[in-house]
């Protein structure tokens, strides 16, 4: 169940252009928290909450790791937040991803710039049972590389730039069929999810959503989207941001 | 508290604090939060005659100091409303209002016609000023001739008080506040989002998927203090004050403003826990500033009217 909780921060480091790492403590959020699910972090001054994915946990040591881009006022200011300071958060917020995989699978994740952050928990937990992983990882330039080493501590991973500054050039769209795999995960922006979904259309999979939020706990309204369900639409914020591929019109 | 206890048409406020509506969806999410029967009342999100989708996202904006909206009224429409929303906030002792809304003359009719069918629903709040709908909404809250005509229609087919909810969008928010008084409402609320718009830079559009929205926030309460003042006045009816409300401190302002309850909206997204935050520090604001009750403050702001 989703708490207000206020967050000792740890570390906050540049990990890549524009994209920061922030390591936090919190005990609740630490032992409740699954791969997927995000905290709906608030930024002094701003109004609304931003909504940002758990990219991992340490549970032993109780931390919770996020990974932001800065791209407006609010992530720019929360970039300045140092070690010590604390921050208020809703969370853990939303549903996770599907975990219940058969042990000889072969799963395929594939992030695109800051959506690839909620694939790592979600791919550390699937390393740990021992499933097969294969990362396609797609960020803008070798500037916005973050994270491969660590994907390729719990599987195959390749990278794709837009500039082929690092890894192969090109999209992650263009190196999908390349591999076998029984399911796979993919969060990034919308028209790379568009592309995923049209390309792997009878591959069972999952998919992370991003929106602008309200209220963060499914009240508001904002973050809605069209699906096939009796409802006729699905909250992102609390429904999701995790969804069936099939299930949700992108 | 008994000082923070308000009588107000329909409804038997334990304290003046209640969620606005479009903020607060239909209490499930916030009943994990904390007691709903801790507030003053519930108004529920707006329901129109059938089901409605709403608009394309994106469909908020944060803005300096407030937030823009065009959600577009999504609902389950009133039927399903009562049905499976209105059975569980009754299952809080909280006086619950519905915002009627629609596109027409008839559909406003028929929703508030509908709410007859249940007995659990305390009030009407008429949504006669939603920015964010392509018919009816605010073109019925910025003429004074059809607000009246829509207020006195609903009057004539409900059994409960009706709240008319102003739009602040109208060069004389007195004469819209005189038209529905005299059209037979027995409240106003009052006030509804501000008409705005953002530009997205970096795709050099209008950020929402609607391009205008509703601001809401810290930014619009100078704004409704000042209509309430100049309402107050002029109106006998009591008014249900909102409008960026975010501290005890706000809604006193609202009840010397003229104010005899409020609600607060976008707070709730950035604060959960913001009403039943407001109910607790509410008594020592009252008392700080010399007030033995609610009922004691309410227009004391506003020297004509005492």
């Amino acid at each position: 169940m989703m708490r207000k909780e206020k967050l000792h921060i740890l570390s906050s480091k540049q990990v890549a252009l524009d994209t920061v790492e922030m390591v936090l403590e919190n005990t609740y959020i630490s032992k409740t928290a699954v791969p997927g699910q995000f905290l709906h972090v608030s930024v002094e001054g701003h109004s609304l909450r931003r909504p940002i994915s758990i990219a991992d946990i340490d549970m032993e040591n109780e931390t919770i790791t996020i990974l932001f881009k800065i791209i407006g006022s609010g992530t720019k200011q929360l970039a300045t937040y140092q070690r010590g300071m604390k921050i208020d958060v809703l969370g853990p917020s939303g549903n996770g991803f599907n975990l219940e995989i058969r042990a000889d699978s072969t799963i395929l994740l594939i992030g695109g710039g800051i959506g690839v952050p909620p694939l790592y928990y979600l791919g550390k937990t699937l390393a740990k049972n021992h499933i097969k992983l294969i990362s396609i990882l797609g960020y803008q330039t070798a500037q916005h590389v973050f994270y491969e080493q660590r994907f390729q501590e719990i599987g195959e991973t390749h990278i794709v730039t837009n500039d082929g500054t690092h890894g192969k050039k090109g999209l992650v769209t263009d190196v999908l069929d390349t591999f076998d795999f029984d399911r796979y995960y993919a969060c990034g922006p919308v028209p790379m999810l568009q592309a995923i979904t049209a390309k792997l259309e009878h591959q069972p999979g999952f998919i992370s959503l991003e929106e602008r939020m309200g209220c963060g706990v499914g009240a508001c309204f904002a973050c809605v989207i069209p699906t096939d369900t009796p409802d006729g639409y699905k909250k992102i914020c609390k429904d999701g941001p995790v969804f069936n591929a099939q299930e949700v019109s992108l | 508290m008994k000082n923070l206890a308000m009588d107000l048409p329909g409804l038997n406020l334990k304290n003046p604090i209640m969620p606005a509506s479009g903020c607060f969806g239909f209490g499930r999410e916030y009943s994990e939060f904390y007691d709903l029967g801790e507030l003053g009342a519930v108004i529920m999100k707006a329901a129109t005659g059938s089901e409605r989708f709403g608009n394309n996202t994106p469909r908020v904006a944060e803005t300096s100091s407030g937030m823009l909206n065009a959600i577009g009224l999504q609902n389950p429409g009133v039927e399903k409303i009562i049905e499976t929303e209105v059975p569980f906030l009754e299952s809080f002792n909280v006086p619950i209002i519905a915002n009627v809304a629609g596109s027409t003359v008839e559909e406003y009719i028929a929703v508030a016609e509908t709410f007859n069918q249940t007995d659990k629903v305390n009030a009407l709040e008429l949504n006669i000023s939603c920015p964010n709908v392509k018919e009816g909404g605010i073109q019925f809250g910025t003429d004074p001739d059809m607000a009246a005509n829509v207020t006195r229609l609903v009057k004539q087919v409900s059994n409960l008080p009706v709240y008319v909810k102003l739009s602040p969008n109208v060069s004389d928010i007195v004469a819209m506040a005189k038209a529905v008084e005299v059209a037979g409402a027995d409240g106003l609320s009052m006030i509804n989002t501000l008409s705005g718009m953002q530009i997205h830079l970096p795709s050099k559009r209008p950020l929402l998927a609607n391009k205008t929205g509703g601001l809401s926030g810290a930014a619009i309460k100078p704004v409704a203090i000042r209509m309430i003042y100049e309402v107050k006045q002029q109106v006998s009816i009591p008014i249900i004050g909102m409008g960026g409300i975010t501290s005890a401190e706000d809604v006193l302002e609202f009840l010397l403003a003229g104010a005899s309850a409020v609600a607060v909206g976008t707070a709730n997204f950035h604060n959960p826990f913001i009403c039943p935050e407001l109910i607790e520090a509410l008594p020592e604001v009252l008392y700080k500033y010399g007030f033995s009750s609610v009922e004691a403050a309410i227009g004391k702001g506003v020297p004509s009217y005492g």
